[in-house]
């Protein structure tokens, strides 16, 4: 069931259903597959960045930097976004987009800290989190999959409607959270072995969505759907329905993303998760995601994320002010992408 | 489309039963009581001549704001002859400009302007007042003298001002002592006078040196974010001064998350929330500096003076005033009590 595609970007789009096609030029297969990394020169470029990042957090404020407790917090503070970008990965890979991520992360963490909602304790909030969360994705895959609607179209307008419900349900009050089981939850009390929960939260999410890209039949067709959506068509994939659960996917990621910032802040507020769309896009394509579709790395994303929070707190530790942060994280962006494609040239892809 | 599976169709009973669920969970009854703008006796309780308000405000998308507009609704109810016109909250400034002008043609007899941006409405501002529509500039301040008869608002500059003193006097017999300001969004000009205020007040005090400063963003999760910063920035320091109380739900989670609770902190805004942690004095949050919210009451009570062609009560001038600053009082435990009516959340 070989087909032609016309992106060569997309190798594993010709036999989606295959194991993974071994023809990427450059590294040695065996190599990657050891390393258990796809694209992983990229990768390598990203973590050159961030070693960067380290050695100079380590020069300008050592004791603070290189401390137990500020790893603790910079996975910690990388973990809601985090977790986010897992799920935007997949739908940037299908060659769909998610600009809703932001508007859904800030309904469920409202929806979840309704008095009403807080009065069904932990579970109540959690689960409400999450299922507010594969709604609002249910509805934009429905609508991108099986209503023709381009997706930057749909999530665009679930943006504007869940940010509009959230500023409804607060009535634009920040809604405190006193369940006291939630709270602990963020509390040094909670950490096993040293690692906060949310970090473990983290952990797990990325791990199933590394493990779901790249060992599974999913992962393929998500690959494939984003490479040449015709030639998956073509080849067997029911293509509106993978898109439909890459929405959903994306939806549970920003549930469980709201949870973790409810666990974090003590609190929903419907300013929450702002611009995180934004933050969440930079950091799948920095890691080495195609903007266009049919590649895609969660791993990347998951440095990309890195990136971004160790530049925050290497700003903060040295008190620089948020106009001089700004300025560096978008040079920094700049400079990732420019080495990313120096690399990638080199390896042939 | 093809005919929906028995999973699919499980699975949207399911997703339905869940939504059914979840639409009773939207609820935040009991909403707060009454403001407290309406415990403080009303202007001149006698009813006037009929005065019909206009009323136009940014939308109402945080606490401060949506404190605002309840002040305003609950002050224009205490007065029999007053109607209040008010508009839909928008942020955008076509929008708001359409709706002051919409008050103008309809011929509201005052006018009570919060505008989204000072600057941006000065026009309509003017045109109102050209139209012989008096305008009651609330907060926000028109870039022109001549677009309102009346400006009230809150002192930005008072609060880092007294912010600064209240822990200065706090610190001023310790050595060494540091500071820490955790600032609001810093785009705004008035992060800028805040910090400028609170700079100024830290002088008087030798002893004090402000150590580090990081800007969040006026929500919980950067209070919290920027917080975490700050504390594994500075391992030990004595005071924090933080912008906003909104932001400051998020610092005290971060300030409980890293265990910390060597310093006093100080608040600003006056949310119910932190007086409410001032009052139980269980935590670093020790007193709070207001922006108080009870300006839009005000707002109509100088409005309804304006229609009425009164003065204030208690000043001896037969007219309102041109501008008024509020003062940013610093609400501690002693004085919570007096305070708490009027904290929004």
């Amino acid at each position: 069931m070989t087909v032609s595609t016309t992106k060569t970007s997309a190798n594993s789009a010709t036999s989606p259903d295959s194991p993974d096609s071994p023809q990427e030029g450059g590294w040695p297969d065996r190599a990657r597959r050891a390393l258990g990394l796809k694209a992983d020169v990229r990768n390598l470029s990203l973590l050159g960045v961030l070693a960067v990042l380290i050695a100079v957090g380590g020069f300008t404020r050592p004791a603070e930097f290189l401390a137990t407790s500020n790893l603790q917090l910079v996975l910690t503070q990388a973990s809601v976004i985090g977790v986010v970008t897992v799920g935007m990965t997949f739908v940037i890979t299908s060659g769909g987009i998610d600009l809703s991520v932001g508007a859904i992360v800030a309904l469920a963490s409202v929806w979840a800290t309704t008095l009403a909602t807080q009065e069904y304790g932990f579970a109540g909030i959690l689960f409400t989190a999450v299922v507010v969360g594969l709604a609002c994705g249910l509805v934009n895959g429905l609508l991108i999959a099986y209503g023709g609607m381009v997706p930057f179209i749909a999530t665009l307008a679930m943006l504007a409607s869940a940010r509009g419900l959230a500023l409804q349900i607060t009535d634009g009050r920040t809604q405190i959270v006193t369940v006291q089981s939630v709270l602990d939850l963020g509390l040094p009390d909670a950490y096993l072995l040293g690692i906060p929960p949310l970090v473990l939260v983290f952990a797990a999410v990325t791990l199933a969505g590394w493990l779901i890209l790249g060992r599974t039949t999913f992962g393929r067709r998500t690959v494939a759907v984003g490479g040449n959506a015709e030639a998956a068509r073509l080849a067997g994939i029911d293509v509106r329905r993978q898109r439909l659960y890459l929405y959903l996917l994306s939806g549970l990621c920003c549930g469980i993303a709201a949870f973790l910032l409810i666990v974090l802040s003590g609190s929903g507020q419907n300013t929450n998760g702002n611009l995180y769309e934004l933050d969440a896009i930079a950091a799948a394509i920095i890691g080495g995601t195609l903007l266009s579709g049919g590649r895609g790395t969660i791993v990347g994303s998951v440095l990309g994320v890195l990136v971004f929070t160790t530049i925050t707190n290497i700003f903060a530790l040295n008190n620089l002010q948020s106009d001089v942060q700004q300025i560096a994280k978008g040079a920094i962006i700049v400079a990732a992408v420019l080495v990313q494609r120096r690399t990638a040239r080199t390896d042939g892809t | 489309m093809p005919a929906p599976s028995r999973r699919g169709l499980l699975f949207g009973t399911a997703a339905v039963s869940a939504g059914a669920l979840l639409t009773a969970c939207t609820s935040n009854e009991p909403r707060a009581k009454e403001p407290a703008a309406n415990n403080a006796p009303a202007a001149d309780d006698k009813p006037g001549t009929p005065v019909t308000i206009g009323f136009a405000g940014p939308q109402a998308d945080h606490g401060w704001l949506n404190a605002i507009n309840q002040n305003a609704k609950e002050r224009a109810k205490k007065y029999s002859e007053v109607t209040l016109e008010i508009t839909e909250g928008s942020n955008d400034t076509a929008a708001q400009i359409g709706q002051i002008q919409t008050l103008i043609n309809k011929k509201v007899d005052v006018l009570v302007i919060l505008p989204a941006d000072g600057k941006a409405l000065t026009q309509v501002g003017l045109q109102a007042m050209k139209a012989g529509i008096p305008v009651v500039n609330l907060d926000r301040v028109f870039a022109s003298p001549q677009a309102y008869r009346c400006w009230i608002g809150g002192d930005n500059y008072g609060m880092g001002l007294n912010a600064g003193r209240f822990i200065g006097e706090r610190l001023k017999d310790k050595p060494g002592a540091k500071v820490v300001e955790l600032a609001g969004l810093d785009s705004l000009e008035l992060t800028k006078q805040r910090t400028q205020g609170f700079d100024d007040a830290l002088k008087n005090y030798p002893n004090i040196t402000k150590v580090a400063r990081q800007a969040a963003e006026f929500t919980v999760e950067s209070g919290q974010a920027k917080m975490a910063q700050l504390l594994q920035a500075q391992s030990q320091f004595d005071a924090l001064w933080n912008h906003d109380d909104d932001q400051g739900v998020g610092a005290l989670r971060a300030i409980a998350q890293a265990g910390r609770k060597e310093f006093l902190m100080v608040g600003g805004a006056g949310a119910k929330s932190a007086m409410d942690a001032i009052k139980a004095d269980n935590s670093v949050l020790k007193a709070t500096v207001l922006y108080p919210p009870t300006m839009a009451a005000s707002a109509i009570d100088l409005a309804r003076a304006l229609a009425q062609k009164k003065g204030v009560r208690g000043l001896s001038e037969l007219e309102i005033p041109a501008s008024i600053t509020l003062y940013s009082a610093v609400v501690t435990k002693d004085n919570v009590d007096e305070y708490l009516p009027t904290g929004f959340s």
